[in-house]
């Protein structure tokens, strides 16, 4: 039973009643007066030099009323960390991959800028295209940005304690080699954007962003305006999963062309578009070393990262990043060595998706454990355990675990999976496969150098009839994250959650990072408890004042006001009735009323509001990139796997998913075992169906959502998903993250129950049928 | 040259003009004013703008406007009545098997289909149900629990 009266339950959200009636506005839905279409070129080459851009065609067809270029949107650099801004909204002088903007079209249809597009003329001369990591990195090879050579974006070279030394002292040193491929985010809902100039000079952006905040910030800088004169606002975003985080160029051709036109502009991504933008997960080889003593113990890991980065950095210096600094837990671990280069190709930009760059380094980890576990006679379950940090340790690289529930959910999963009746023991073609994960409750610091605070969030009581309205600049992707702030919201105040109405998304309402890296709930969580803390406190000294009570001695609770001592409080309420004649529904309890409260308030002091700001404190070491991995906390998970794998096809049937996810405090059950299920759901696309496909000229073959395999409901198995609560402390009211620390075992626990079930370790990504009866035919011949 | 059709949306008789390449989805969305049908890929690959057309569930972007002149239209909007939510409406809700929300319409209606045709339908019938419909956000656990309490 929970000691809470609002979060920690399966309350009904706040939003989805209004999608599952076809009420919920997403951009595209939004139609203007005089309305005009944008479209965009893109370049059909992977890598040329641009040697003219001719528009006069398009700017003479009729109905056309805008066409702009990097003539008329400059050239003022922008990507996610501003170390590495490398992207203009348009070429001017070259092109890096198919799909890189040159120009833009405004008109008064769709099908007219869209032919006005075909009208512009542009002049190519082609240049070598580079599509691996090898043609990229070669000597004589073209550099795709003249500041990086070998078109290196960025490389880390870390080493914590001494790698060398202690794999002297192993007993057993293991290494293998696992590659990915890149991954789509895959969302429904294609981004889109509508910009409108206000007669008094504001921009208006409304985008399917998961961070108003960084657009505004891009497009002010990018776009040489004002950035007070920028309001940047989303509508119901029809998910993210990372690839919508950082600013794109439809969203700032978009706003030029309102600019320019004086009229609103609507633009929106096709799936081909989407496919073409992609900013995904980057296709990376993890070279992974472990060295253990005989009886199990974790003495070092030697880690060498290559990334498939695409044309552009976009998120990839922290990708980099990530995929080492991640690798230094859940286990104790006191040696590591990571060394990473992400490198730049003639491919659309990979960026953050979803556990961003711990994803696939955390399955290769977790299969050469299982490996380890094997050769060394130790059950995959003990070797974890005998490992395992606990609540209080830090890594070899300055990352505390505040909380930290892996061992239960450990216990969990093989409880609730019959681990120990099965391993080992099932026939062959059916198989079991244990993993564990974990990742940051929000970014330690924000990806623009900055004192800001992370998140800030508003609550005005209305002044009458004790409706608490909250303000946050916080994006509602379909995480449930407006829903969990009204609880907070309540839970904190005292409150029913009927009492709150909640907006977000809007620059307007405050700062807020967004949502990415898995921040909202712990950060804006923290800011939404502070702000209604900050009312009640408000509420509670004009109470205490009216009715000469000590502040300590009165509490709202569940709506109604309580006093540790008998109080006469009628005068309060003659008040309130006399300013209520006519009602029908007069209070007549024998408590004083929360409503009644917040108006005598509000009678007292004017409009009550409060206001709450999160910022974490200084987090990690001093070295280079140590900011990278930080976090307040971290939420962990193990998965079991159990599959049947059809031998002479190759073909795998996932039997079940068992999952425990440590999320510290679950504001809303349901929302946590949602999230937890669409990971996993994800997990096991990238782990057997999904990849991006391209030919040799760079284009993207598999543009589609039929040809790049997502997981449909014949293809997902029964996920049984456990909540794990460790009431982490540095979260509101003890919670942490579940949006992406979910995904990370269940690409490993998949490889580990294909092992089991087969005998052959697969190495590469993704496991489709002709994949493992390769294998299963390889491992025959030997 | 544009075409004149009549169809009825939602129990509303609609006489309108379209041009011959413009899709059902289209005329749904803008000229009609519904958008609760959402457009995910517009190539019939992920359902989200499922509609019933003559009672049978379509992906509406793979119609012609000018397909559906004379037939019966039922779109998301249709669902709610003056009592409230559809029962699958308020089951999909109760259960949190809406996420994001984006491929909801589309399930909703592929789900009430399904239960209109068979009120019992067992976990396989169900997946087959709503195979045609993507969803990127819940894994389908909660849908296929929200189907299943009806």
């Amino acid at each position: 039973m929970s000691d809470h009266k609002v979060i920690n339950s399966r309350a009904r959200r706040i939003d989805t009643p209004a999608k599952a009636t076809g009420r919920a506005i997403y951009v595209d839905d939004l139609s203007k007066p005089g309305m005009l279409y944008g479209a965009l070129l893109q370049s059909p080459h992977a890598h040329a030099k641009i040697l003219s851009i001719d528009t006069s065609a398009a700017e003479a067809l009729p109905g056309v009323k805008c066409v702009v270029t990097a003539k008329e949107a400059g050239l003022v650099k922008y990507g996610v960390s501003p170390a590495r801004y490398d992207e203009t909204v348009f070429c001017h002088d070259r092109v890096r991959y198919v799909g890189d903007e040159i120009a833009a079209v405004a008109a008064i249809d769709k099908e007219t800028a869209e032919k006005a597009v075909s009208l512009i003329k542009v002049e190519y001369e082609q240049l070598p295209v580079l599509l691996t990591i090898e043609d990229a990195m070669a000597d004589g090879a073209p550099l795709l940005h003249e500041k990086y050579p070998r078109n290196i974006t960025g490389e880390v070279h870390q080493e914590f304690g001494d790698v060398a030394t202690a794999f002297k002292a192993c007993d057993l040193i293991k290494t293998t080699t696992v590659k990915n491929k890149r991954q789509d985010g895959g969302f429904i809902e294609p981004q889109g954007c509508l910009a409108e100039v206000d007669l008094d000079g504001t921009l208006n952006l409304i985008s399917s962003t998961q961070s108003p905040h960084y657009i505004q910030r891009t497009v002010a800088m990018v776009l040489g305006l004002d950035v007070g004169k920028v309001r940047v606002k989303k509508m119901y975003v029809g998910a993210g999963f990372g690839p919508k985080a950082g600013t794109n160029p439809m969203e700032l051709a978009c706003s030029l062309m309102a600019l320019k036109t004086g009229k609103p502009v609507k633009m929106n991504y096709s799936r081909e578009q989407v496919f073409m933008f992609n900013r995904g997960r980057h296709a990376f080889t993890h070279k992974i070393t472990i060295g253990v003593k005989k009886d199990g113990t974790l003495m070092a890991l030697e880690h060498e990262c290559y990334l498939d980065g695409g044309a552009y950095a976009s998120f990839g210096p922290a990708t980099v990043y990530y995929a080492g600094s991640l690798l230094a837990g859940p286990y104790k671990l006191p040696n590591m060595k990571y060394d990473g280069w992400r490198i730049y190709t003639n491919k659309p930009a990979c960026g953050a998706q979803r556990g961003h760059g711990a994803v696939i380094a955390r399955a290769a980890f977790e299969q050469q454990l299982d490996m380890i576990a094997e050769e060394l006679n130790i059950d995959p379950k003990e070797l974890r355990q005998k490992n395992m940090m606990e609540t209080g340790d830090t890594t070899c690289n300055d990352l505390n675990m505040s909380s930290f529930g892996m061992a239960e959910c450990l216990d969990a999963v093989t409880g609730g999976s019959d681990w120990e009746a099965k391993k080992g023991k099932l026939p062959k073609g059916k198989g079991i496969g244990l993993a564990c994960g974990f990742f940051v409750s929000g970014a330690g610091f924000p990806i623009y150098r900055s004192d800001t605070y992370h998140g800030t969030v508003m609550i005005k009581l209305t002044e009458d009839g004790g409706t608490v309205l909250v303000y946050t600049a916080s994006a509602e992707i379909g995480q449930g994250s407006d829903s969990a702030f009204a609880m907070i919201a309540a839970e904190a105040l005292g409150v029913p959650l009927e009492c709150i109405r909640l907006a977000s998304g809007d620059t307007d309402m405050g700062v807020d990072l967004g949502a990415y890296s898995s921040r909202q709930t712990l950060m804006t969580g923290h800011a939404t408890k502070d702000a209604a803390e900050d009312v009640k406190r408000q509420i509670l000294e004009v109470l205490s004042d009216e009715l000469d009570v000590p502040v300590e001695g009165i509490d709202i609770v569940e709506g109604r006001i309580t006093f540790d001592r008998p109080v006469d409080f009628s005068e309060l309420r003659t008040r309130y009735i006399k300013e209520h004649r006519g009602w029908t529904d007069n209070p007549d309890t024998e408590y004083l009323t929360f409503k009644e409260a917040s108006r005598i308030a509000y009678l007292k002091k004017g409009t009550i509001v409060g206001t709450g700001k999160y910022k974490p404190h200084f987090l990690g070491g001093t070295y280079k990139g140590a900011a990278v991995g930080t976090s307040p906390a971290y939420g962990c998970s193990a998965q079991v796997a159990e599959v049947e794998v059809d031998m002479e096809t190759g073909q795998i049937t996932i039997v079940q998913i068992v999952d425990a996810h440590d999320c510290g405090k679950a504001i809303n059950t349901t929302s946590v075992e949602g999230q937890m299920q669409g990971s996993i759901s994800m997990g096991i696309g990238e782990a057997m169906h999904e990849e991006v496909k391209f030919d040799a000229n760079g284009n993207v073959i598999n543009n589609d959502l039929a040809e790049y395999k997502m997981v449909t409901a014949l293809d997902m198995p029964p996920v049984d998903a456990i909540v794990v609560e460790t009431n982490e402390p540095n979260g509101p009211f003890g919670a942490k993250e579940v949006g992406e620390g979910a995904i990370m075992p269940t690409i490993p626990a998949l490889l580990n129950a294909v092992y089991d079930a087969i005998g052959v370790r697969i190495f590469e990504l993704p496991l489709t049928p002709e994949r493992v009866y390769n294998a299963i035919q390889e491992a025959n011949k030997e | 040259m544009k075409k004149l059709i009549q169809l009825t949306v939602n129990d509303r008789e609609v006489e309108i003009a379209v041009e011959p390449n413009m899709t059902l989805t289209d005329l749904i969305r803008y000229e009609i004013g519904l958008t609760g049908t959402k457009k995910g890929c517009e190539t019939g690959d992920c359902g989200a703008c499922t509609v019933l057309l003559n009672g049978l569930p379509v992906n509406s972007c793979l119609v012609l406007a000018v397909q559906a002149n004379g037939c019966t239209v039922e779109t998301i909007e249709g669902l709610e009545t003056e009592d409230g939510l559809h029962p699958v409406q308020d089951a999909f809700v109760e259960h949190g098997a809406i996420q994001c929300g984006f491929c909801s319409p589309g399930m909703i209606l592929s789900a009430k289909h399904l239960l209109d045709k068979n009120p019992n339908p067992d976990e396989s019938e169900i997946r087959a149900g709503i195979a045609g419909n993507l969803c990127r956000c819940t894994g389908y656990q909660k849908i296929i629990d929200a189907i299943k309490s009806v």
